[in-house]
């Protein structure tokens, strides 16, 4: 029809963008202005037609398809743009352009220092291979665009190579991003082995007649090297060393878009791949969904880097996420499937929530941080009165994650909670408590978030100044604040529209493999969303208005009450004493609580050093060092006991390297005697 | 826990009259005379936050003692504050030592007008007998504008109440 | 007309009627201590003399200080206004659902520990971080026993569970008396009441409500106590009309209406009377064992729980 190929063209159109965007500011790398401009100008192209190609997908249904036949069968370029991989383009897309707004004037300070032809090269190759990981068909081909869009992401985040933390965060990151492949290619090739062919739909139909136990392998596999990308704890420990090494704009989409495409291969293979999922899948990712939320959240509070504290809440929300995917394939298993619709509405909703909020505030960090030239929280202070629009904005992202009303945080966050509910009332004892104890992990992880982002607003932006910078500070210029205008104006306005994204979504999982011809449990219009069995409903337009109302009616009834009142200016009080900026609160002081009350989880350290002036007197002692950390059980319990066996493995491998080159012969020669005895017998 | 509430309820009232407050002396004015509005507004709650300016805590155990189940100056709709940005009335004791100057300027300045300033105490009033001292600035009078004055050393707590009652017309005949 | 009537009636109820509950909290702890105390329309008095002042207002301060007290109160009007009062049959429904009242006052609190450290005192720093702590606690357990009550009324709107709860036999009902002494320990904590919290301390190392608002003055801390007094009265008018509905209006009638806004009256001063009672028992516990407190509010509500599903 005409839109599938209007939806076609401008996808098309997309990639060839960003391919002459990267390309081009390659090319122009002797001139820092030029490439800025051209590298930024072609993403927002690209950005700008992948929207609408996406868009007019899921508007009017156009979903298309596109294979290239070529004669070498490994390297077909098959896309399948169907809803759900148009909802990932949407959010991808969106994102990048509000960034590439953003790094239009962001990137001037990395002229003469950095090569920013190598930057928006590195940049349009990252976005074009999240697109292509998204709309991929062949697994061949998704295994290329994958590793297209870690390597691009890995040269984006040591893009400061200056700096020694940044290399080691990209080695970590490049370590483990494929890790996470390698557990995706054995995956894949099971998924070969077991349909016989590459090709995602073809392997849709044959997945039915797959034994069980290659299943859960598959299940395993996958769960093991997305989760690696989506950043699930364990398996978490590059994310917060790799989103704060790499330039804002581009933490921005990591944190934002990059992690939710490992959510979206979950959807695609366990979903839409897989029929008949059996019940313990979904149990285990809701396990670990309330695991990684309340880890996520905990380890956020202890942080004092802003953008380590932003990358921890994206651990959390990606917990998130996985309460809504997990509870879906629960129901799935159990062939309710309009719950796990319900379910499914609730983890993409998510999804896009929190690439919105989660890339305005890495963009309103990264402002920040630009500024004053430092991730350092106990630094700040007081920057609202230097940098107004970036505090209003970051504060907008704040109340967002915190799932606070009238924003799209706090609808994404009721849905999950009603999924969770739903399962508590209608499934049986076993299966009910698990959704118990996540709907409290949920609970929890809400009051939390919303401590550390009072925290996180509250030391950066209020009180007094803390260091001398900030006194310099002003506020950033036109490009930046557009593009955090242009979100926090989204997380309003989807939260108020909340109905009317339902529905869409509604209309993408209705487009996948298990939910044809279901009806929703879910009812949505512009104004309200509601449970059909009546059991909840929520219009946050309504809750919008009377607050507003409210406020300007109590605003005006005070006002004319109190007219003649005056206002008189005068220093804080804090009982007659002279107020320097060492006696307001810290950010390690204010969670400081919340470290002490969850230290058996937290594991809180604490190391003090001191100097004496005569070590034999001892009386006289100069300033002490009192050093505060979490340990770093990651490390201790799980990795370092795998690094040592792997290294105790190779260790004996290694005798087969005895350098002399007649053993390698023999070594042949038996290889080939067990061949041929293979190829008789 | 029971025989706890029985000697609550067992205890006789000592809460002393209003009536037997009523004495005939004078207040002292410092300044202007209350303006009826502002009397009006203070009238039935009235915030008090207590400043010590370097006193021998006589008047402040006084003053402790005006919250006790014997005088309760609760009931007339006095309560004593923390912050001085929510009090209507600074009540200093003490003579102001030196240190205690800048200390006693910014709370006046932190407390939201209309504002009342009361000395309590002689050493309040005029240094009492600290006056003269190197150490001390010989009263409340020389650091902020004071309204009035409750002579005394220290002065009881019935008298304090009288004043404080007598202040506002709560005695007004009608 | 009368529509209009009834819904003037809920939405004034909640503020007018606050600062009668604080007064008469503080009439008993005064009983208590042998005196005599001030009258319970002392609140009252108190507003209307601040509304009567002028304010000072901290030089550090941003426009963050000066409009969270407006937004609130404006939270607090709403709240009061969608929850069960003196009838079920205004289903207000889309401000009453469970996790809206919660999540609303959950938008409130975050303003205030804002405002706190907007000032740069030592006090409202310390005085947020603890806040957002007990708040952060707190939700798990006021969610859950609000979610005991809906599992067992079948909806999260709040008019459908007292409706539901008043038609509840008798045999069912020892879940619900779980869940209501997990909603006390929730209120307690939210409402800033002993055990957690000492409302009338002066001592600021123990404060932890009122150190946030150390700073404001006149109008603006008018609305600020105005709006704590309605958080109370919630709080008192959700554990009286959603765990012991009985006597609220069914249908629209005057004198249904009246019978029920008694009732109300008379189960909120039940309740308040306790608390009072409580605060005059008991002393406030240590910062740290407060975190026990709430866990142990939020296993009762999971027992609840378990014994409804």
């Amino acid at each position: 029809m005409f839109s599938s190929s209007l939806a076609q063209f401008f996808f098309f159109s997309s990639l060839i963008a960003l391919i002459i965007g990267a390309l081009g500011s390659l090319w122009l790398r002797k001139n820092d202005h030029a490439a800025n401009l051209w590298g930024n100008t072609f993403s927002m192209v690209g950005a700008i037609t992948g929207l609408i190609a996406s868009v007019t997908v899921l508007l009017f249904g156009a979903t298309f398809s596109y294979s290239s036949g070529s004669s070498l069968s490994l390297l077909t370029l098959s896309f399948n743009i169907d809803k759900l991989a148009a909802f990932f383009i949407f959010i991808i897309t969106l994102i990048s352009l509000c960034a590439s707004i953003y790094a239009l004037g962001y990137v001037k300070h990395y002229y003469k220092q950095y090569s920013l032809g190598a930057l928006g090269f590195f940049y349009n190759l990252f976005i074009a291979g999240m697109i292509l990981v998204v709309s991929a068909s062949n697994t061949f081909f998704f295994l290329i665009v994958w590793e297209i869009m870690s390597l691009a992401s890995y040269f984006l985040v040591i893009f400061e190579h200056k700096e020694k933390d940044n290399i080691k965060a990209g080695s970590l990151y490049f370590i483990m991003t494929h890790i996470g492949t390698a557990f995706i290619m054995c995956a894949f090739l099971l998924l070969y082995q077991a349909t016989g062919s590459f090709d995602f739909l073809v392997i849709k139909g044959q997945l039915g007649n797959v034994s069980p136990l290659i299943k859960n392998i598959i299940f395993i596999l996958s769960l093991l090297g997305f989760g690696t990308k989506a950043g699930i704890i364990p398996v978490h420990i590059w994310l917060p060393k790799a989103h704060p090494a790499s330039p804002s704009h581009v933490s921005a989409l990591m944190s934002g878009v990059m992690i939710k495409t490992g959510v979206y291969m979950f959807i695609r293979i366990f979903i839409d791949l897989m029929p008949n999922v059996p019940l313990w899948w979904g149990i285990i990712i809701i396990i670990i969904g309330s695991i990684s939320a309340l880890l996520g959240v905990l380890y956020a509070l202890t942080e004092h880097d802003i953008k380590k504290l932003l990358a921890y809440h994206s651990i959390e929300n990606i917990g998130i996420i996985l309460l809504g995917l997990g509870s879906s394939l629960v129901f799935l298993a159990l062939d309710m499937k309009s719950l796990a619709m319900l379910g499914l509405v609730a983890a993409l909703f998510h999804t896009l929530n929190h690439a919105i909020f989660k890339a305005l505030l890495f963009l309103g960090a990264g402002s920040v941080i630009l500024k004053m030239k430092t991730r350092n929280i106990e630094a700040y202070g007081g920057i609202i009165k230097y940098m107004p629009q970036t505090a209003f904005f970051f504060l907008i992202g704040s109340i967002a994650i915190s799932a606070l009303p009238p924003f799209n945080g706090f609808f994404s966050e009721w849905i999950t909670f009603q999924t969770l509910f739903s399962g508590i009332r209608s499934l049986d004892v076993s299966v009910q408590w698990i959704f118990l104890l996540a709907a409290g992990a949920l609970a929890f992880t809400g009051g939390l978030a919303a401590a550390c982002f009072v925290k996180a607003f509250g030391t950066t932006f209020l009180a007094r100044p803390r260091s001398e910078a900030v006194r310099q500070t002003k506020e950033v210029s036109l490009s930046l604040r557009i593009g955090m205008a242009i979100l926090a104006v989204l997380t309003l306005l989807i939260g108020l529209f909340s109905g009317a994204v339902t529905a869409i979504l509604l209309s993408v999982i209705a487009n996948l493999n298990p939910f044809y011809h279901v009806n929703g449990v879910v009812l949505s219009n512009l104004s309200s969303v509601s449970l059909q069995d009546g059991f909840a409903a929520v219009s946050v337009p309504t809750i919008f208005i009377s607050l507003v109302l409210a406020m300007v009616m109590i605003f005006f009834i005070v006002h004319r009450l109190t007219r003649d009142r005056t206002i008189t200016k005068a220093a804080t009080w804090d009982c007659g004493t002279q107020l320097g900026s060492r006696m307001e609160i810290t950010a390690t002081g204010f969670a400081r609580s919340i470290i002490t009350i969850f230290s058996g989880i937290l594991k809180p350290t604490k190391q003090t050093g001191i100097e004496y002036h005569d070590v034999a007197m001892r009386y006289v002692p100069k300033p002490m060092s009192v050093k505060l950390e979490i340990e770093d059980v990651y490390g201790t319990y799980f990795y370092q006991p795998i690094i040592k066996v792997v290294t105790k493995i190779s260790e004996q491998m290694k005798k087969i390297q005895s350098g002399s080159v007649n053993i390698y012969v023999l070594y042949l020669f038996i290889s080939l005697m067990i061949l041929l005895v293979f190829l008789v017998i | 826990m029971f025989k706890f509430y029985y000697k609550i309820f067992s205890t006789p009232k000592t809460v002393i009259d209003v009536k037997s407050l009523n004495r005939s002396d004078d207040i002292t004015v410092i300044g202007q005379q209350l303006e009826k509005k502002v009397k009006k507004l203070f009238k039935g709650s009235l915030a008090i936050r207590e400043v010590d300016t370097g006193s021998t805590n006589a008047c402040e155990q006084e003053l402790t003692a005006l919250s006790n189940a014997y005088y309760d100056i609760e009931r007339f709709g006095i309560h004593f504050v923390a912050s001085p940005r929510h009090a209507d009335m600074l009540m200093v004791t003490g003579a102001v030592s030196r240190n205690m100057r800048e200390a006693l300027i910014k709370t006046y300045e932190a407390t939201p007008t209309p504002k009342l300033v009361v000395a309590v105490g002689d050493d309040a009033i005029n240094g009492g007998i600290f006056r003269g001292s190197y150490a001390v600035l010989d009263g409340v009078a020389s650091v902020i504008p004071v309204d009035f004055q409750i002579p005394g050393d220290p002065p009881s707590p019935k008298t304090i109440l009288c004043y404080l009652l007598k202040m506002f017309d709560v005695f007004e005949v009608k | 007309m009368d529509t209009i009537i009834f819904w003037t009636i809920q939405l004034l109820l909640v503020p007018f009627l606050s600062p009668l509950f604080i007064g008469l909290v503080r009439k008993i702890k005064a009983k208590f201590q042998n005196r005599a105390g001030a009258s319970v329309v002392q609140p009252y008095r108190d507003l209307w003399k601040l509304l009567h002042k002028d304010e000072v207002i901290s030089t550090d301060a941003s426009w963050i200080f000066k409009f969270a007290p407006y937004l609130i109160f404006a939270v607090m009007i709403i709240v009061g206004a969608s929850i069960p009062l003196v009838t079920v049959v205004f289903s207000n429904n889309f401000l009453s659902d469970l996790l809206v009242i919660v999540y609303l006052m959950a938008l409130s609190t975050f303003f205030l520990a804002l405002a706190g450290i907007d000032v740069g005192s030592a006090f409202g720093g310390f005085g947020s971080s603890r806040e957002m702590t007990v708040a952060a606690l707190t939700e798990g357990g006021l969610i859950f026993s609000l979610l005991a009550v809906a599992l067992a009324a079948h909806s999260t709107n709040l008019f459908k569970i007292t409706a539901a709860i008043s038609s509840l036999s008798l045999y069912s009902f020892a879940p619900v008396v779980l869940a209501f002494l997990a909603f006390v320990l929730a209120l307690l904590a939210e409402t800033a009441r002993f055990p957690f919290d000492n409302p009338a301390t002066h001592l600021e190392l123990t404060m932890i409500h009122e150190a946030m608002i150390l700073e404001y003055s006149g109008k603006r801390l008018a609305l600020i106590e105005w709006a704590a007094a309605s958080k109370f009265l919630i709080f008192l008018a959700l554990g009286a009309n959603l765990f012991f509905p009985w006597g609220i209006a069914i249908t629209m009638g005057w004198l249904s209406i009246g019978i029920a806004l008694g009732l109300l009256i008379l189960k909120v001063t039940f309740i308040s009377s306790f608390v009072a009672i409580l605060e005059s028992s008991i002393a406030k516990y240590r910062f740290f064992r407060l975190p026990d407190l709430l866990f142990i509010s939020f296993i009762l509500s999971l027992i609840a729980i378990s014994l409804i599903i």
